[in-house]
């Protein structure tokens, strides 16, 4: 869960750093179930991974997928 | 300089967390005995078996004990949807309505057929089921929500019935302020459960809370299914 954590941070194509963050709560989702929660593990997997991750890759689909090439783009504007 | 600044700044945050959390003790059982309450899940989870009758004492808490804020939760869940309809909300003669998606493989599509009604089927059983079993309303509508995505995203010519949806959604919103009318002024307090609570473990029991958590997850879910649907439609910007 870590690793994915630190994973999304430093990915620059964004793509994989939001499918990073799914796997964050798939694990995450996981850890509530073993304690003893499973109510919040339901809502942790339904919400964290399918309609967050659907969410920011829709964002994605609208902007642009690459980071550094946003900034560029960015800096030349101003 | 700067990272002298953020150094110093982590430091004092680090320092005022330590010093919050160095006294509170971690898995000791703090929850003490009706009598001796150590905090006040003592009485929750006394009261909910015995006067209620429902098994899980989150709902219990969610529906009954604390009706009135969830009420708050689903009107800011409601506020949040119209927010984003009204921003993002396009007149179907505008321009051609569309969702772009990629074309799906026929195993995604084979497979999206067969699971989209036992999510359906997952996700009502979940709502319907909620004073029994772990979840509720609001995990029962995300479920309905995710199995309406899968369809939304694999066939292009799935489409909700958008007025359908926004009615099933106000009257269940309604619904839920007229339950607690009801309480209101039969019982005389906002949300009120009734005096007959059934058997416990039972399907019809725990007075009022199946049934508003019946509407909450028909809210939920509706509402949910008609935020990705308007999502789903934006076109991508041109640049």
């Amino acid at each position: 869960m870590i690793a994915a954590a630190v994973y999304a941070v430093m990915q620059k194509d964004l793509l994989y750093a939001v499918l990073a963050t799914g796997v964050i709560s798939v694990v995450l989702s996981v850890f509530f179930y073993l304690l003893q929660a499973p109510d919040v593990a339901i809502t942790e997997a339904a919400i964290g991974i399918a309609l967050t991750t659907i969410i920011f890759i829709i964002t994605i689909r609208n902007t642009s997928r690459d980071e550094d090439e946003y900034r560029d783009n960015h800096v030349e504007k101003f | 300089m700067k990272k002298l600044i953020i150094f110093i700044t982590v430091a004092v945050l680090t320092y005022t967390l330590a010093v919050t959390f160095k006294d509170i003790p971690f898995g000791e059982n703090r929850i003490g005995d009706l009598n001796n309450p150590g905090t006040v899940s003592a009485y929750y989870l006394q009261k909910a078996p015995e006067d209620l009758h429902v098994s899980n004492t989150i709902t219990a808490v969610v529906v009954n004990f604390r009706g009135f804020d969830t009420l708050g939760e689903v009107t800011v869940l409601f506020l949040a949807a119209t927010g984003l309809a009204s921003i993002l909300y396009r007149k179907e003669d505008e321009e051609e309505d569309e969702r772009i998606t990629l074309k799906s493989s026929s195993l995604v599509r084979t497979g999206a057929k067969i699971l989209f009604p036992l999510m359906l089927v997952l996700g009502l059983y979940v709502f319907i089921h909620g004073h029994l079993t772990p979840g509720g309303g609001f995990q029962g509508g995300a479920i309905i929500a995710t199995g309406f995505l899968l369809m939304l995203i694999t066939y292009k010519r799935f489409n909700t019935n958008h007025n359908v949806m926004v009615w099933l959604e106000s009257i269940a919103g309604l619904a839920f302020v007229g339950i607690g009318l009801f309480g209101l002024f039969r019982y005389g307090s906002f949300l009120q459960n009734t005096g007959w609570t059934g058997n416990l473990n039972d399907l019809v029991s725990g007075g009022l809370i199946p049934l508003i958590y019946i509407f909450i997850g028909i809210k939920v879910g509706t509402e949910l299914t008609n935020v990705l649907d308007i999502l789903l439609k934006i076109k991508p910007r041109k640049n």
